[in-house]
């Protein structure tokens, strides 16, 4: 008896559905072993990570407040994967954003600047983070050059320039020398949605990123194209449609968005910009992304999943001493089986009984 | 010799008196999954025979030879080798067994020179010196004629195909198998492999030589088995058999004649191409010549010659995937076109087909509604303000599937679940649905079934009945003395002269494909260039 894993005619679209939940079932299994090498008791540590924060208003509320940047900046890289484009640098235009946002906050800082403020800095930040996702795009279209690697290394560049500013020229002269500048005037501040709450503006913009992306994917032209390009470039290429300017496109629009979450980041929970911004939401998202199957709700649905490791992860940590990097370890197990479980969607498994007639001629 | 000859019975085996067969399957069969590639096929091979194995595509006869040769386990029957049976562990085990495969595709490496694709191939005991002077000595021996020095990417088709059969050669085996090695042949180099073949078989080896020429294997082989969707349908003497009883055996029924309408009208030139010139887009690529000709609404013009040749990368101009520098090299429908996308040139009237199905005609992994948006999006009236018209695209799935009589599970799968025939059908007609004044076409038929390809050429005869001009590129001669009003001859980059079909005889088209001229004087002028 074999097992084999076998060409499926075509894509199964249950599959499709349920692969990521199978992938997350995967995981949970592989957390409780770890759990238990770890000496905690797996199901508390289940239940500190995965039901605690669903429990309390404050925790959802701060779910919704994580999620946001995530699906805001998977929704950008989605449309850069389905069109082959590697963008795996979304953290870097993610603090880029919040650098460019900042700096009108920091320059208008105590001046009365008016409501123009906020809206000037979103688009800014949006600007920004296109213009620095363009650099590799660039490179790659005109030199060849692998868009993976450099938009990386480039999240390094825009790391480190964020830790000059607050460092230097834009430190909070009052702020006993942490690196920080001075919180933002509240024209420069995300508004709550809830007065006291955690829940912002933010929010509302990543879910129109979402009906935005469903709508373009799903009926437009645009959409169509970016599909086909990523999963037939010669057919794309018969069909009329241009790889190179595509690549920028979505490099463009990705890193627009991972701006964007970027300013909101800042101008929103932390009210000032300051090294450590970002858990690392602009390599979270990508595993987002690909939970999420590329597709717009679906990144919606896996957003929200991978906040909810976050606080769950702090959750942990505060009631179980679990160190914050288990979280880490879970987002990367995650990944590992959820592009594992995809293999599902055009394979399946096969029992085979090996016939006697051959099992005879061996002997 | 003849007393060797078995008849078409195949209970007559005991004219083999006291020798067994060579090789001989019993019950092979090979499961994918739900499929039966190969359904209990027993087949004898013996020696001192020219064997053709008949079939349409995916009739099993790869997955036969692929068992036989080793390079698949069967999922269930017995190989027998000179009366013993075999399990072969792979490839190597049937070479050193005395069994060689001469591949449709051939694995050379481009930029190593003969001797050292030769050299790979072999297990490398010998030093490169004494392999090099047995490779000279076996092509000579066979009238194989190769220069070990030159590098591959320098030869032609006929050439690279010569340094698999020495490869195979060298290895003195008992028992050769060829999958079809005429099909990227000018009809003079296949009478050569012919006489090679004949010179093997009088050498005591056998042949199992895989083709759907019919004509071919009445005329030089032995014994015909003829399969049919993976079981074996009969095992006869072909000289003994008609091309139609053949035919009618792979098929499996009668084949409807393809008929032109009488007295077709051409009208104005709709595609002219003047002194096109390009540089080639790749590596070893073929750099287009100087190439002219007109074709007018209501004609069909052929384009032969041996793959490789040119018309990948004359295709490529046509559609506008890659432009020309100069617009007025390529005129559709009046303007010039030389300079303009795909898209525009769609929009100007033209459509286009292209060689590979999966991957260039189509996404593969994609509905045929979006693979009728992806050449449709341009002037069909599918996309409105930049939104998409799914009604509209899904008009034209089904439109495609009455018309052309597309076979498929439900209304609207994914382009790779359809078979290559009617994935073929679909393409064809979604781009006639469109009405085109201008269809550029190649290799219409290519792995179609024959079924599916009656309907394709039938409906690029009606096309241009309707005043389209059709010009089609194929490899089939039989398939452009059918449909072609004309037919022209690419080498090395250059379109010959068209001929009418009626004075385009096989050894003309032979000698313009194999690179010579037809009349002398423009002999001397071509040697002179």
């Amino acid at each position: 008896m074999q097992l084999v894993l076998e060409k499926r005619a075509e894509r199964s679209n249950t599959i499709a559905l349920i692969s990521p939940l199978i992938a997350i079932g995967l995981t949970i299994v592989t957390m409780v072993i770890l759990f238990a090498i770890l000496g905690k008791n797996p199901l508390l540590a289940l239940h500190a990570y995965f039901i605690a924060p669903l429990t309390d208003s404050y925790s959802l509320q701060e779910i919704a407040v994580k999620a946001t940047p995530l699906v805001m900046i998977a929704i950008g890289l989605s449309l850069c994967y389905l069109a082959n484009a590697w963008n795996i640098g979304a953290e870097g235009q993610f603090l880029i954003g919040a650098v460019a946002g900042s700096w009108i906050a920091v320059k208008t800082q105590g001046t009365d600047a008016g409501v123009w403020a906020l809206p000037a800095m979103l688009v800014l930040a949006a600007a920004a983070g296109a213009l620095y996702a363009l650099i590799p795009a660039i490179c790659k279209v005109k030199f060849g050059a692998s868009e993976i690697l450099t938009s990386l290394m480039l999240v390094y560049v825009a790391d480190l320039f964020l830790d000059y500013l607050v460092r230097g020229p834009w430190r909070d002269p009052h702020g006993f020398n942490f690196p920080t500048t001075a919180e933002f005037d509240p024209v420069a501040t995300v508004p709550l949605l809830i007065e006291g709450g955690r829940l912002h503006l933010g929010s509302i913009i990543a879910l129109l990123v979402v009906a935005g992306a469903a709508i373009l994917l799903g009926r437009t032209i645009k959409g169509f194209e970016i599909r086909v390009v990523g999963a037939a470039p010669r057919a794309a290429r018969f069909g009329g449609f241009n790889s190179n300017q595509l690549i920028i496109l979505t490099f463009a629009v990705s890193g627009a968005l991972a701006g964007l979450a970027g300013i909101i980041e800042v101008a929103g929970p932390v009210g000032h910009l300051q090294p450590g911004i970002s858990p690392g939401y602009g390599f979270t998202a990508i595993i987002v992304a690909f939970l999420g199957r590329l597709n717009p709700l679906g990144i919606l649905i896996a957003g929200l999943f991978l906040a909810l490791t976050f606080i769950g992860g702090e959750q942990a940590q505060i009631a179980m001493k679990i160190p914050l990097d288990v979280t880490k370890v879970f987002q990367g197990i995650l990944l590992f089986y959820v592009l594992a479980c995809d293999s599902l969607i055009l394979y399946r498994f096969k029992l085979v009984f090996p016939n006697r007639q051959v099992a005879r001629g061996t002997h | 010799m003849q007393a060797h000859r078995r008849m078409l019975d195949p209970t007559a085996n005991s004219l083999h008196s006291g020798e067994s067969p060579l090789l001989k399957t019993v019950g092979l069969t090979k499961r994918y999954g739900d499929f039966l590639a190969n359904d209990a096929i027993d087949i004898d091979i013996w020696p001192t025979e020219i064997h053709a194995l008949l079939g349409e595509n995916g009739a099993g006869k790869s997955t036969l030879v692929k068992a036989i040769y080793g390079l698949i386990q069967p999922s269930a029957g017995q190989i027998f080798w000179r009366g013993q049976p075999i399990m072969l562990s792979g490839p190597s085990e049937a070479r050193s067994r005395g069994i060689g495969m001469v591949f449709q595709h051939f694995s050379l490496f481009d930029n190593l020179t003969v001797a050292e694709n030769v050299a790979l191939g072999l297990d490398g005991k010998e030093s490169f010196k004494d392999m090099s002077a047995r490779l000279e000595q076996v092509s000579k021996t066979y009238g194989l004629p190769l220069d070990p020095k030159r590098e591959v990417w320098q030869l032609s088709v006929g050439e690279r195909q010569r340094i698999e059969i020495v490869r195979a050669l060298m290895q003195d085996p008992q028992f050769l198998i060829l999958d079809e090695p005429t099909a990227v042949l000018t009809p003079q180099e296949a009478d050569q492999l012919f006489v090679v073949l004949e010179r093997l078989k009088a050498e005591g080896r056998a042949v199992l030589y895989i083709s759907h020429k019919l004509e071919e294997v009445k005329r030089l082989c032995d014994t015909a088995t003829i399969l049919r969707g993976g079981k074996k349908v009969e095992t006869c003497n072909p000289r003994l058999e008609t091309a139609a009883s053949l035919a009618r055996m792979m098929v499996g029924g009668e084949i409807k004649e393809v008929k032109a309408a009488a007295g077709r009208q051409t009208t104005v030139p709709r595609l002219v191409v003047n002194d096109l010139s390009l540089a080639p887009g790749e590596a070893h690529g073929v750099r287009l010549e100087h190439i002219s000709f007109e074709l007018k609404g209501g004609e069909i013009l052929g384009i032969a010659g041996v793959a490789g040749n040119g018309q990948d990368e004359l295709f490529a101009a046509l559609s506008g995937e890659r432009l020309s520098k100069d617009p007025g090299t390529i005129v559709i429908e009046g303007l010039a076109a030389g300079h303009l996308s795909i898209t525009q040139r769609r929009k100007l009237g033209a459509a286009f087909v292209p060689e590979e199905r999966l991957g260039h005609g189509t996404a593969p992994r994609m509905k045929l509604s979006e693979n009728a948006l992806l050449t449709g999006h341009a002037a069909s009236g599918m996309v409105h303000h930049g939104f998409i018209d799914t009604a509209a695209t899904l008009k034209t799935v089904d439109r495609a599937t009455e018309t052309f009589d597309v076979r498929k599970a439900k209304r609207d799968p994914e382009a790779a679940s359809l078979s290559g025939g009617n994935l073929q059908k679909f393409i064809v007609g979604r781009e006639i649905l469109r009405n085109p004044a201008v269809l550029v076409v190649s290799q219409p038929t290519w792995g179609v079934d024959a079924g599916a390809a009656a309907v394709i050429r039938q409906a690029l005869l009606d096309l241009a009945t309707a005043g389209a001009a059709v010009l089609v590129t194929s490899q089939d001669l039989d398939e452009l003395a059918e449909i072609a009003d004309r037919i022209a001859v690419m080498f090395h980059g250059h379109l010959s002269a068209p001929l009418a079909t009626s004075e385009a005889t096989r050894e003309k088209l032979g000698l313009l494909m194999g690179g010579s001229t037809l009349e002398p004087r423009e002999a001397a002028h071509a040697v002179g260039a």
